[in-house]
């Protein structure tokens, strides 16, 4: 600056000042400050996202694998059927864990006394006999025959293999004693104890043992829970859309509808239950426990939600649309059906996936309507007595077993790839159908 | 926000203008050279080279959509808050470019004001309003600088009498004109340089107007003033300078008097004429 | 299965009514004679006809058959058998359902029972006979009438679209019908509490320890039945919740909406959401498995007591959950302040920072608090949480290393199980089910009010 320019008057030098800048400094600290603690509120959410995640995955993901134990079972008619008549009564009765017995002692025959001998037996599972069971009544010709199969271990069994309890202990602090362990090791020698990955997560139902528990009734249960919301909730949530969207005078009527549905997306979903509970099960007399009860009171619930994403996918159809064919002389149903649902229709799509999955989450309610009970069958049909899946996970992060633990986490991870996969199929079809007007 | 092109006029080129204008008796107080600004791809001004005088009323007339309301967001960069906005040229203020590394931008708007097109008081009460700005550059801390500041600024706006009963009443809830003057005396408690108005008086009735332009005119002693308006009568009323921006250029800049009898360029003709609006 | 034999059926003469209309007004049409609504209509109407009375009367007729059935079958019964006690007389209901559906019930069965059950079995396939019968002549007389309206002249379309409209409001209407049934059932229920335990007892008393008489004819329970305890212990996580939700929710919809670049923004703001689609049964078990023994290790290490379940866990892990409610809602809000207002700041020389908070924030604040207040109804109603991880001693303290537990708790461990459904202990968690309802009714709709008059004002 030359000092021609120079003639500052007197009533800028405040903002020249030192003290100014300095102060500036100070506001500009002041805002980097306030910057980074929205950077930190977001990394702080992402991080405590991740951390669940996280947790789950590390402690489900050993819940995929189940240890199996190779047994020669001698399917000894001496035992099973004795008359030799081959009796389907004779055969259902038999001492199947005798056989499991024998085919374990087979490989340990200097395990004679009784207490050891029935910490043998403890290696595999108490529903191994069952399998067994099953495996002649399918098929009575392998009596007589010797097999080599591969059952299921033990939980314990399971954990300590797997490295979730840990091996080198005391013996007070394990649940498998040092003896066990010399004849899993044994075992483990000859080729007879593997880890494979656990089907029976995925086709057994419920369970006490933690070994023989799986998922499939409660799958089941959901899918039959939420055909019947769906069935209900679509149909009468968007004809309710419809109606206030298009039809609905704009009256005080209309008026308490809306605080009504608004008010209804905001009641605490136990709420529902207790209106399960005393309407549905108490007044109407329906099955407890069954999907049909269980699909209704979530119906209600998911109402609210599938009405006001119907009305928002009708409102953003323009009024052109209307008003064109209201101008080639369609009636104003035939007008909604046949040119405004079609074109709400990807919105309305959208907000019905994801009322479902929301729906899918959901535990509370259908506690009170007797979801909770321990049901092992899996159900046949909408009026069986049923659980849902994220019941059986409430259910089993009660249980105290180890082996639980690990269940309940792999269980909350297939819950979850469900959420993602119709999350993602909203969005997918969100991003196809979008139309910008 | 700011591309500073090779060949853009340097600090030292202005200051002689300005230095020759200083000999002519009137200083410089914001000097335009060559700004462009693009709104992404588009470019909505043109190259404009304008030079606004300490101390007198510069308006900016023309038809809508033709930049000026751009130019004057420039002059304080308060295109620096709209995303896809990009200023090329030179414009300094006292000498000094405003996008250079001498002045903040915090700094450069204490020193150059605004007043909005349409009232803009906070929600908060009138007091208030006017104390915000002293307060976070530190002007004033203590109670009786803050009450003074007030009386000074209300005083000056011409709104004192009117609400100095009132003072801790929300700010909005004052007629039109009333907020306005609000605004521009919230504007003076910072103790300005420039104040910039933007089409000041289109939101108000004809005698909140012109209570603004009495004002317009007590101000122009301590403040140098630009004023955007589509009102070309006021813009005859309250100014000594005239400058007509027609379709992002700067077409001709004169005294006010000359632009209105006798116009140069046959644009300007036109526009004053009422051939195009 | 039955049932489904006869929606099957109906459902065939429902269609069969379709095309039956259909070709009838064909016919009619036929040399160039013009109708006035096109075949389809016509064939609507008659399946209107056809399908809906017998519909309704299906609808009807399946859900009262049981109670008109059981209540015949128990009227067959001895008097003695019959003149017992509440309690009893559904245990009687019960057994004769049961051994209706071949289900043993563990005892030798009465043989008045045995028999009545047989009546009951009789009675009901009666009635789905004549269900079938009735049914199906309602629906054929439907469809003889309709079919025989149909000529040139009817107006099939204007009819049919009348009856759509009338199914229109009444989907409508399932909305009120729901929150009455919500409001009757709760209130009936917590009436029948309030007649055994007085409310004043309920809603200020110091101890909740709901264990009532084993013996259904003991007079006087030993339950008692304050609740502020469980008042206290929600209040105690709800404050929890918000002091982790609201700063941090707050803070980020502040920076994701005034600071962070568009693509931040786009990748970050999806993945919050997913925060909001965990379900809670997950955060439940994350927190009683991971958050409660992390709190405790923390707690013994700092030498405090903490229990192995404590207020503060279950309270973070909830206050976790309700953040993208808070940030998605501040977001909005915020969004909602006029850019002028910021002009304005920004033309005076502020800083973004300073913008924000003196101007920007205060003028989002009733919209902010209206924010606030609808997460603090969803923390209050919030159960799985604070069930599997707060667990349910009934203390009275306001100390978050405690155990604590919640109104929502307890509704959920009182009504799981099988309970008579008439002692003060399961009509309690109707009484609390009212309250809780009212609580959060009332913030909804304050929390509602709040934020459409803030939007009117900047509207």
């Amino acid at each position: 600056m030359t000092d021609l320019a120079q003639e500052s008057p007197i009533v800028t030098s405040r903002y020249q000042s030192d003290a100014f800048a300095a102060r500036l400094r100070r506001r500009y600290a002041a805002e980097r400050r306030f910057k980074l603690a929205g950077m930190a509120a977001v990394g702080f959410s992402l991080l405590m996202l991740a951390v669940l995640l996280g947790s789950i995955v590390v402690q489900g993901l050993p819940a995929f694998l189940q240890t199996q134990i190779r047994l020669e079972v001698n399917f000894d008619p001496a035992v099973l059927d004795p008359s030799g008549k081959r009796d389907r009564q004779e055969l259902a009765q038999a001492n199947y864990q005798l056989l499991v017995r024998n085919a374990l002692q087979s490989v340990f025959p200097d395990v004679t006394e009784r207490g050891d001998r029935r910490k043998l037996s403890d290696l595999v599972s108490s529903g191994v006999a069952f399998h067994l069971r099953d495996r002649v009544m399918d098929d009575p010709a392998v009596v007589g025959t010797r097999q080599s199969l591969w059952v299921i271990a033990a939980d314990d069994v399971d954990q300590i293999v797997k490295g979730a309890s840990p091996r080198d202990v005391v013996e007070t602090e394990r649940r498998i004693n040092d003896r066990q362990l010399a004849w899993l090791d044994v075992l483990e020698a000859n080729g007879a104890l593997r880890t494979t990955f656990n089907w029976t997560l995925f086709t057994a139902g419920d369970s006490r043992e933690p070994e023989l528990a799986g998922l499939q009734g409660s799958i089941v249960g959901s899918l039959l829970t939420l055909i019947i919301t769906m069935v209900l909730a679509v149909p009468v949530g968007v004809a309710a859309a419809v109606y206030l969207e298009e039809f609905a005078p704009k009256n005080r009527w209309t008026d308490l509808i809306e605080v009504n549905i608004s008010n209804l997306a905001a009641v605490p979903s136990i709420v529902y239950g207790l209106l399960g509970l005393a309407v549905f099960l108490n007044l109407f007399g329906m099955p407890r426990s069954a999907p049909v009860v269980g699909g209704v009171v979530m119906s209600l619930m998911t109402l609210p939600i599938i009405i006001i994403a119907s009305r928002a996918a009708l409102k953003a159809v323009p009024p052109s649309i209307r008003e064109a064919a209201l101008g080639v002389g369609a009636s104003r149903l035939q007008m909604v059906i046949h040119h405004v649902l079609p074109l709400a229709m990807p919105g309305i799509l959208t907000g019905t996936i994801i009322g479902m999955a929301h729906a899918l989450g959901e535990t509370a309610p259908l506690l009170m309507i007797g979801m909770v009970a321990f049901i092992v069958d899996v159900p046949a049909g909408f009026l069986d007595s049923a659980t849902v899946l994220p019941v059986q996970i409430y259910m089993w992060a009660d249980s105290p077993e180890r082996a639980f633990t690990e269940r309940t986490s792999a269980a909350i991870l297939i819950l979850l790839a469900f959420l993602i996969a119709m999350n993602a199929v909203a969005v997918y079809l969100r991003k196809k159908f979008e139309r910008r007007w | 926000m700011n591309i500073r092109t090779a060949v853009s006029p340097t600090a030292a080129t202005t200051a002689t203008h300005s230095a020759a204008l200083a000999v002519a008796g009137t200083r410089v107080k914001i000097a335009a050279k060559d700004v462009k600004v693009y709104y992404g791809a588009k470019l909505a001004l043109k190259g404009i080279n304008l030079d606004l005088l300490e101390s007198k009323v510069t308006a900016l007339i023309g038809p809508s959509g033709c930049g000026k309301s751009t130019f004057l967001r420039c002059l304080n960069r308060m295109n620096d808050t709209i995303d896809n906005c990009r200023v090329e040229g030179l414009i300094t203020l006292d000498g000094e470019d405003i996008y250079g590394r001498h002045i903040d931008n915090v700094q450069l708007r204490a020193r150059v004001g605004m007043v909005f097109q349409k009232p803009n008081p906070f929600p908060k009460s009138i007091y208030d309003n006017i104390v915000y700005g002293p307060k976070i550059h530190g002007i004033a801390s203590t109670r009786d600088e803050l009450d003074e500041i007030v009386e000074r600024s209300l005083q000056r706006a011409g709104l004192w009498n009117e609400v100095k009963d009132r003072l801790r009443e929300p700010g909005t809830g004052l007629s039109g004109g009333q907020q306005q003057r609000l605004c521009i005396a919230r504007a003076i408690a910072v103790d300005p340089e420039v104040i910039l108005m933007d089409e000041p008086c289109s939101a108000l009735d004809p005698i909140a107007t012109a209570h603004v332009e009495e004002l317009i005119d007590e101000l122009r002693e301590n403040y140098t003033i630009v004023i955007v308006t589509h009102n070309m009568q006021q813009a005859a009323r309250v100014s000594q300078k005239t400058a007509f921006f027609h379709l992002g250029d700067m077409v001709e800049c004169n005294d006010t008097e000359e632009i209105f009898t006798n116009p140069r360029d046959e644009r300007t003709q036109g526009y004053i004429t009422g051939r195009y609006g | 299965m039955q049932l489904t034999v006869l929606l099957v059926v109906l459902l065939a003469l429902t269609v069969m009514g379709y095309h039956m209309g259909r070709s009838r007004a064909v016919a009619v049409a036929g040399n160039g004679v013009r109708l006035h609504s096109v075949p389809t209509y016509h064939g609507l109407y008659v399946a209107v006809w056809a399908g809906l009375p017998a519909f309704l009367l299906f609808a009807l007729w399946a859900a009262l058959q049981g109670s008109v059935a059981l209540h015949l079958a128990l009227s067959g019964l001895p008097a003695d058998l019959t003149n017992v006690s509440e309690q009893a007389m559904s245990l009687l209901k019960a057994d004769i359902l049961n051994l209706a559906h071949g289900v043993s019930t563990g005892r030798e069965p009465h043989p008045a029972i045995l028999a009545a059950a047989r009546h009951y079995n009789e009675l009901m396939a009666l009635g789905h006979w004549s269900l079938l019968a009735v049914g199906s002549i309602v629906a054929v007389g439907g469809l003889w009438i309709a079919r025989s309206q149909i000529s040139v002249s009817l107006r099939a379309r204007n009819r049919f679209e009348r009856v759509v409209s009338v199914a229109l409001v009444l989907c409508s209407l399932v909305a009120i019908l729901t929150t009455i049934g919500i409001v009757m059932s709760l209130l009936l229920e917590a009436i029948r509490f309030f007649a055994r335990v007085s409310p004043l007892e309920f809603l200020l008393g110091l101890h909740w320890s709901p264990q009532t008489a084993m013996r259904a004819d003991q007079v006087g329970s030993s339950g008692e039945f304050g609740a502020v305890p469980l008042f206290v212990g929600t209040l105690l996580i709800t404050v929890i919740a918000m002091a982790v939700a609201v700063p941090v929710g707050l803070m980020s919809a502040i920076y994701m909406s005034e600071y962070a670049p568009a693509k931040v923004r786009a990748a970050a703001k999806p993945v919050l959401e997913i925060l909001a689609g965990i379900p809670t049964v997950v955060y439940g078990f994350f927190a009683a498995l991971t958050m409660a023994p992390f709190v405790r290790t923390i707690g013994q290490g700092l030498g405090l007591g903490v229990s192995s379940e404590s207020a503060l866990a279950a309270g973070f892990v909830m206050g976790v959950m309700i953040i993208p409610f808070v940030s998605s809602l501040s977001d909005d809000v915020i969004n909602a302040v006029p850019q002028a207002l910021r002009d304005g700041s920004y033309g005076l020389g502020a800083t973004k920072s300073e913008t924000i908070r003196q101007v920007v924030l205060p003028a989002a604040l009733p919209g902010i608090v209206g924010a606030v207040m609808l997460a603090a109804s969803r923390a209050i109603g919030e159960t799985m949480i604070v069930t599997m991880a707060a667990g349910l001693s009934a203390n009275l303290t306001a100390n978050p290393l405690n155990a604590v537990t919640t109104v929502t708790t307890q509704i959920a461990t009182l009504l799981v199980g099988d309970q008579e459904f008439n002692s003060p202990k399961t009509l309690s968690a109707f009484g609390l089910g009212l309250v809780l309802f009212v609580v959060t009714l009332s913030l909804n709709m304050i929390a509602l009010r709040v934020v459409q008059k803030y939007r009117e004002k900047y509207d």
